[in-house]
């Protein structure tokens, strides 16, 4: 099979540098030495390859940007192999290979927490193949039944207690039929997966020697400082090249396409020096131009009360139940637009020829980025090829239907042939041209009976559709149904959590001049912030415990409810706030998993300060318990920037916000202590890398109610006269 | 031409002076340990140490520099990540994406140095640099760890 394959992909190599004269395309060009030994070493299936020194490389499809998806999935991997983790180690295949293999990895795509829960059968089975052929290549070798072979820690044994390696069958191994059929251990099994182990990415995070995207360069790379147009939909009107041509290393200025300018020099600080002089005209267009928050409010507003709205989920009937109430609830919330800041700003290198387009980026989803280059360049697919880099950062901006960093790459690249051009966004552009945060409102209305009891509520959602703005084609009907994440009755990915006997949540699509995006989290953010402070509300007006409250209308979902009791119990709920302090607590479900958090606060003055977080997660099945702590620390830090101090404004169609001067996140002196509690439940695999950050919010805004009687209904807090720290 | 002192070598580097020590390292040098992630001094990404002082290196330009002036990156904290800082962050797996780290490894060793045994106080009050990611609990971990190992 390892001959066969190849011979095939020689062939293929071959013929492809044929077609570009000479150029080869795939691993030849920029191919590590790591690359090139696996090239020459053993695979066993697209998983696994084994070099003769016992070395087992992993092969991900998925990118670490961060989140430790990498050490997760190497070490599923590995435990179906029974290797020793020791020897293990990871490359990641290009999309051109996937492409040329029939998409063998599958998607390459890395968002809505995918990374594992949705490949892990795949990955496991690729182990498991792999181990079974290792012995069958031993038995062979000792003329026994595979049977009498076992395998532990990358050593195989046969029956007289002869041992070999993991590498010195793996050639003949190589040789074998793939087994069609293998079983999967049992996760009460697990040595290697379930465990705390380190991460394989760390050492050269400590030392400078890892090479983000941003740092990727080449024998004679020029680099290009960019500008796009500040307000959507606006053009070039024209620019005075002359002005800035003969500053010091400046090589071209050109106008990329209608909304975008470039200046390459030898250097980026010099073509960001030269870019900044460059006078630029643009075409502004009226409507968008003279768009503000005013308008944005008006907009979302009057979504609230339209008669038409998408309906997301329904029950029983919601205007009897108001009129039969006891008490009617109601109240409006909004959020605002976020920006994704990823540390590391966009940016890509690009290399043109007449036959064949190569990229190197940082990206979430590099077959994205792979069509974007074939469409950009005009040249077919098997004649580009993306490099995936690492990434600094994603969160949702890079590559999830929006590879805008890889086609400026590759036009300004067009105009340079032969070539090589780095092109990185300034932390303004990058902050003025993101996929960002929808801005949305949501009115309630809430029916309680004399007893309290919730048996009617209307959600109307009023605002911005990430389909509608980023992906038209994912719409059903005019609808878009991402945007009842968490609030479906029926659903894997997220439902809705409480039984309401007469229940309308709907949607009113407002669309803001504004590209919409995923940003970590996606639209659970708002939906859970709305739900789970309203809930609270209900709660207080029923003159009920907002943890009893919630409970009464859980009896059918144990899930949802085993976190939120989890939480309640780890932060001492029923012993009640130390003095001055008080407790919130929320829950929601989300890409699979079931999330609650409670927090502790005390608030002095306009100031809150979060003395304490306790987390819980249900995510089915947990691969590596730190790495999920530490998804569930960062969830608070990126959740808490959202509502505590971040927001995107637009003021005559401009993004206002350009760093993190007005843009602040987080920092050390402000992040909460969280206290982390795993209670994967079996039977299902849910995500881990944006499920919590849905509760970072309500947890702490409704102790900030019960303490204060302040009832934070807009994001970020400031908006009601609070800070955080 | 201007000659600076980097992690014990001195270097000639062909660059305007006003250009930022960020981009002369990064550009110049190819020292791209030292990141970009604001230009204005906000996100500590650029952390060097100029004369031993944490210097956010997007807003020195080559002309602040004095005569004899050392300039210490992440590449010249040590020879094989025993400093302290990256032992303890390899030991707790600090860093998630990484892209921060470098920043945040300098502003800890040159904090450590001035406080050899840190409270969380102190760490909150001095560590300034930004992490999206959200490592800064395991920062703050990862700055008592070190103090242990020093």
């Amino acid at each position: 099979m390892t001959e066969r394959f190849n011979l095939s992909r020689r062939g293929f190599l071959i013929s492809a540098a044929a077609s570009t004269g000479g150029l080869a395309i795939g691993f030849p060009l920029g191919a590590s030495a790591q690359q090139l030994n696996e090239l020459a070493s053993p695979e066993l299936n697209a998983w696994v390859v084994v070099q003769p020194d016992d070395t087992v490389i992993v092969r991900v499809a998925k990118i670490e940007m961060g989140q430790g998806t990498l050490t997760g999935l190497v070490q599923l991997v590995a435990e179906e192999l029974d290797a020793d983790w020791d020897k293990v180690t990871w490359s990641y295949p290009t999309p051109g290979e996937n492409v040329a293999r029939e998409r063998v990895w599958g998607s390459f795509g890395t968002f809505g927490s995918q990374g594992i829960r949705t490949s892990q059968e795949m990955v496991r089975t690729g182990g498991a193949a792999a181990k079974a052929m290792l012995i069958q290549a031993a038995a062979n070798r000792w003329g026994v039944d595979a049977s009498e072979v076992t395998a532990s820690k990358g050593v195989l044994t046969g029956p007289g207690g002869d041992t070999l390696t993991y590498g010195a069958v793996a050639e003949e191994a190589a040789g074998l039929e793939v087994p069609a059929e293998v079983t999967l251990k049992d996760p009460s099994e697990w040595t290697i997966a379930g465990q705390s182990l380190l991460r394989l990415d760390t050492a050269d995070k400590t030392d400078g020697s890892r090479i983000f995207s941003i740092d990727y360069t080449m024998d004679g790379m020029l680099n290009a400082a960019i500008k796009i147009a500040p307000v959507q939909g606006a053009t070039v009107a024209g620019i005075d090249a002359a002005a800035v041509e003969g500053m010091p290393g400046v090589q071209r200025v050109l106008q990329v396409d209608e909304t975008t300018v470039a200046v390459v020099a030898d250097t980026w600080w010099r073509a960001r020096t030269a870019i900044e002089a460059l006078p630029i005209e643009w075409n502004i267009p009226e409507d968008v131009g003279s768009f503000g928050m005013e308008d944005l409010e008006a907009m979302l507003t009057e979504g609230l009360t339209a008669d038409d709205a998408f309906v997301g989920n329904e029950a029983g009937d919601v205007e009897a139940a108001f009129a039969d109430a006891a008490q009617v609830v109601e109240a409006d919330y909004s959020y605002p637009w976020q920006h994704h800041v990823t540390m590391e700003p966009m940016n890509a290198t690009a290399l043109v020829t007449d036959d064949s387009c190569t990229v190197w980026t940082s990206t979430q989803n590099a077959e994205s980025d792979l069509a974007a280059a074939s469409e950009t360049s005009g040249l077919e697919i098997p004649q580009c090829e993306i490099h995936r880099m690492n990434l600094g950062g994603g969160f949702g901006r890079r590559g999830a239907s929006s590879t805008d960093y890889t086609t400026i790459a590759v036009k300004i690249a067009m105009e340079m042939k032969g070539t090589p051009v780095k092109v990185i966004w300034s932390r303004e552009e990058d902050m003025l041209h993101g996929t960002y945060h929808p801005a949305t409102k949501a009115r309630f209305r809430g029916a309680l009976d004399e007893d309290g009891n919730l048996t009617g509520m209307h959600m109307r959602i009023s605002g911005q559709s990430i389909f509608a703005g980023l992906m038209p084609f994912a719409l059903e009907d005019g609808m878009d149904p991402l945007q009842f994440q968490g609030l479906q009755a029926e659903s894997t990915e997220g439902a809705f959590g409480y039984d309401v006997p007469n229940l309308l949540i709907d949607h009113a699509m407002r669309n803001p001049p504004l590209r919409p995006g995923f940003w970590r989290g996606v639209n659970n953010n708002q939906n859970s912030f709305y739900l789970e402070s309203f809930v609270d509300e209900l709660a207080h007006a029923a003159g009920r415990d907002p943890l009893e409250f919630r409970r009464g209308m859980m009896a059918n979902h144990p899930k949802h409810l085993a976190v939120l009791n989890a939480v309640a119990e780890g932060i001492g709920w029923e012993a009640g706030a130390p003095e001055g302090r008080a407790y919130g607590i929320c829950q929601h479900m989300g890409y699979g998993s079931y999330v609650a958090a409670a927090a502790e606060v005390s608030v002095d003055g306009d100031r809150v300060t979060i003395h304490r977080i306790v987390a819980a997660t249900d995510p089915g099945h947990v691969v590596n318990p730190q790495q999920v702590e530490a998804q569930i620390e960062g969830s608070f830090a990126m959740g808490l920037s959202a509502s505590m101090m971040s927001q995107i404004t637009m003021e005559n169609g401009r993004v206002q916000e350009e760093n993190f001067d007005t843009y602040p996140i987080i920092s050390m002196w402000e992040m909460p202590e969280v206290e982390k509690i795993l209670v994967p439940s079996g039977g299902f695999w849910g995500g881990v890398g944006e499920p919590t950050i849905f509760v970072a919010t309500p947890a702490v805004l409704n102790a900030v109610f019960a303490l204060t009687g302040t009832r934070v209904r807009e994001l970020p807090i400031y908006k009601s006269g609070l800070s955080l720290g | 031409m201007a000659t600076i002192i980097v992690n014990g070598t001195a270097h000639e580097v062909d660059a305007e002076e006003d250009t930022p020590l960020l981009w002369v390292l990064r550009e110049q040098l190819g020292l791209t340990g030292t990141k970009y992630g604001c230009g204005i001094a906000a996100c500590g990404a650029c952390t060097i140490h100029v004369a031993g002082q944490p210097v956010r290196s997007c807003q020195m330009q080559l002309r602040d520099l004095i005569e004899g002036d050392e300039i210490t990156t992440i590449e010249g904290l040590s020879e094989d990540r025993s400093h302290p800082i990256q032992q303890a962050w390899i030991e707790l797996d600090v860093p998630q994406c990484g892209y921060c780290q470098s920043g945040q490894i300098m502003a800890a060793a040159a904090f450590l140095r001035d406080f050899p045994e840190p409270t969380d106080e102190d760490i909150k009050a001095s560590m300034t640099n930004l992490c999206r990611c959200g490592t800064y609990n395991r920062i703050k971990a990862g700055i008592k760890r070190a103090a242990e190992l020093s």
